[in-house]
């Protein structure tokens, strides 16, 4: 019986052989034919909660190469999706076939600062530079990636200009901060409280729901004797809070200020009169008024009828940075330590979002701008209202004495006018 | 001081609300002694309907009703074809349900997008009643009376009617129901299309309140089970009795421990389990 096996698995085993070998002869064929392709793999989201913001990402890397005829310093390029699922154990499985069976030259992604981290030892271990949207602030800060570049903001790059807007330019004094409690959340109210705080106001509430909270209306009704709120959302816990809070009849009557995903246009569209007046800072929106965003935002609405946001302009944007870095070490992708100089070293005079280049730790230092939501031709808009030129990470800290503090979190820093 | 009273209409209404979602789910688990574990897709899945029927400028009403419909065929067809096959194998059957409930949520997906949906309440109830400087939004007013209308409307169907007196005596105990000349098999697709109704509904009427998006299937299904643990599989008193315990627990816990949300909502559920398996109003033990 086991002799029997034995040789039945011989020839299957030689069947087996030599297909792998034709196939990886045919690859090898390919190869020497065409070009070399350079291979973008994409870590995006397209099943789960996540999905519309990895859609929207797939769908701007997509706008940008078609825009560059798929062509990049003579050669052609390909795009590799992978789907993580919104899952950190799937993105780390994803990044390794994209790296050792595709062969990709750069990911783009992961979109979820949790996916980013589970790839984080990986991408170093093996080198492959990294563009993502990952917003946790150490993957730049404290413990940077070399082979990590962030050209959208970290957590409280948006929220630093936010605490001062509040402060000086509106006069609030009294805030209660509302955030999804995960990193992302945490470190944006930080920023926010930090530089607030530094400016006369009080933040006297921090309210953390869970990230899966069914209903904000508990956190609602802690929602006193304040003259503003902060809330720092991720995903589509912004609509649902807008929405309650209009609910209970505060729109308009205390203001309501967020974060950079709180009210982005993935969440705009979807709603109603609910969400107007809602102020928030950001490194984007899709009213930005010069050609390059307006050409973008055109494209985007001709082949996707969708105004991009946060997440489908950080896809073009690191598209663009790609772009830039690959022509400057003259097409040629193979040294990866040399590409991701040339990614560190890039400036972009022209990108949709601004003027933009990046800090010695990897991460952008470009325009945050605060938006208003207006309506405009039926649609709802972020209207921009006041501009914070060449913002950096650091706000206008020291950055020897930043890092040398500890990273934003729940309680750093700490809030001493809570209840007062 | 208003802020326990607006805490205490906040817990009254999430209350309201987390019958509509648990009315079904007990009812099925108490004849059919399966946690039916895609409650939470089909509870989504009402909802979406909903969505689609709004879109098809449905009146509000009608499409609750529609989306009931829906789902109670849905229901039907789920346990004609794939529960009755595997009658008696339970654990095979809680199965099934959990890979509906992936299948369901990836076809929703599909279908609707992964962009979070808003449903509009109708008109007359949009906007705020004040009571003595309250404010409070008219439509989860309105959805306290809806529970009860159908708290009620249940009771007196279990109650007063042959076919309910046919589910108790089949909850309690389906052999000797069987003995009587109850078709329990029949009942068991009646009963798991009327909880799939009740979750269809229930998606429709919470849509207002918590839009609809990819998620609120697994965020609600857990809600499901804690309150049928507390009130007791098959007993709609205890489903009744649970929603508003669950609610008022889940309002003030996150406002007293609002570092302990889950714990709140959750130890009751363990420390029920331990001490009295049965539930509130359950009959046996699990």
């Amino acid at each position: 019986m086991l002799l029997f096996l034995f040789k039945m698995k011989i020839p299957l085993f030689c069947l087996a052989l030599c297909s792998v070998l034709v196939s990886s002869f045919l690859v090898v064929a390919a190869y020497a034919q065409d070009a070399d392709p350079i291979r973008i793999g994409l870590m995006t989201v397209k099943t789960g909660p996540l999905a519309t913001g990895g859609i929207q990402m797939e769908q701007g890397l997509d706008i940008y190469l078609r825009s560059v005829s798929y062509t990049i310093a003579g050669r052609p390029v390909e795009m590799i999706v992978a789907d993580t699922g919104g899952s950190p154990a799937v993105a780390r499985t994803k990044a390794q076939e994209l790296v050792e069976r595709d062969g990709v030259d750069a990911i783009i992604g992961p979109l979820a600062a949790f996916e980013a981290l589970a790839i984080n030892s990986y991408i170093a271990q093996v080198g492959i530079p990294t563009l993502s949207i990952a917003a946790a602030e150490d993957m730049t800060q404290r413990t940077p990636n070399p082979y990590f570049i962030r050209v959208s903001s970290s957590s409280a790059q948006a929220s630093h200009p936010m605490g001062h807007y509040a402060a000086v330019d509106r006069e609030f004094r009294r805030a209660v901060t509302i955030a999804d409690d995960i990193a992302y959340g945490q470190e944006m109210v930080a920023g926010f409280q930090r530089v607030f705080e530094e400016n006369g106001g009080r933040v006297v509430a921090k309210l953390w729901p869970p990230l899966n909270v069914a209903e904000y209306s508990a956190y609602i009704a802690q929602i006193q004797n304040v003259d503003v709120v902060y809330m720092a959302f991720a995903g589509i816990n912004g609509l649902r809070f807008i929405r309650q809070y209009a609910e209970f009849g505060l729109q308009g009557e205390i203001p309501l200020l967020g974060g950079m995903t709180s009210a982005d246009e993935s969440i705009l569209r979807n709603m109603g009169d609910e969400a107007l007046g809602v102020i928030s800072s950001s490194f984007y929106s899709s009213e930005l008024p010069w050609p390059a965003n307006v050409d973008f935002v055109s494209r985007m609405r001709e082949v996707y009828d969708v105004n991009p946001g946060y997440y489908a302009v950080s896809a073009y944007l690191e598209a663009m940075v790609l772009h830039a870095a690959i022509d400057a070490v003259g097409g040629d992708t193979e040294d990866k330590a040399e590409l991701m100089n040339a990614l560190r070293s890039v400036e972009l005079e022209d990108s949709p979002r601004g003027y933009v280049r990046f800090d010695e730790h990897g991460n952008v230092v470009g325009n945050i701008y605060i938006f208003e939501v207006q309506q405009k031709d039926g649609r709802l808009v972020n209207t921009p209202i006041k501009t914070y030129e060449n913002v950096s990470q650091f706000w206008n800290y020291n950055s020897e004495e930043f890092l040398s503090q500890p990273v934003y979190s729940r309680n750093y820093p700490p809030a001493i006018y809570l209840g007062q | 001081m208003t802020l326990y009273i607006i805490l205490t209409i906040n817990s009254i209404t999430m209350g309201g609300l987390l019958f509509l979602l648990s009315a079904g789910f007990s009812l099925i688990f108490g004849l059919m002694r399966i946690p039916n574990l895609a409650h939470g897709a089909l509870f989504m899945l009402g909802a979406y309907f909903g969505v689609t029927f709004l879109r098809m400028e449905v009146n509000f009403w009608i499409a609750v009703i529609f989306s009931g419909v829906a789902l109670a065929i849905i229901g039907g067809v789920i346990e004609r074809l794939l529960l009755r096959r595997l009658a008696g194998q339970e654990l095979a059957q809680v199965l099934v349900t959990l890979g509906l409930a992936f299948i369901i949520a990836d076809v929703c997906l599909l279908i609707w997008t992964g962009d979070p949906i808003p449903l509009n309440a109708p008109e007359s109830l949009r906007g705020v009643e004040r009571f003595f400087g309250i404010v409070f939004p008219r439509y989860r007013l309105a959805v306290v009376v809806i529970a009860l209308i159908l708290a009620i409307g249940l009771w007196f169907l279990l109650e007063r009617t042959r076919l309910g007196a046919m589910i108790r005596a089949s909850v309690d105990d389906p052999e000797m129901a069987r003995v009587t000349g109850i078709r329990v098999s029949r009942l068991f697709t009646i009963v798991f299309a009327l909880g799939a109704a009740l979750a269809g509904v229930g998606g429709v009427l919470s849509g207002p309140i918590l839009s609809v998006y990819p998620g609120l299937d697994a965020e609600m299904l857990p809600l499901a089970l804690i309150i049928v643990i507390l009130g007791g599989a098959g007993s709609l008193p205890g489903a009744f009795l649970g929603s508003f315990v669950i609610g008022f627990i889940y309002n003030f816990g996150q406002v007293f421990f609002p570092d302990l949300a889950y714990v709140v909502l959750f130890l009751p559920m363990l420390l029920m389990l331990v001490l009295r398996p049965q539930g509130l109003f359950g009959k046996d033990p699990l």
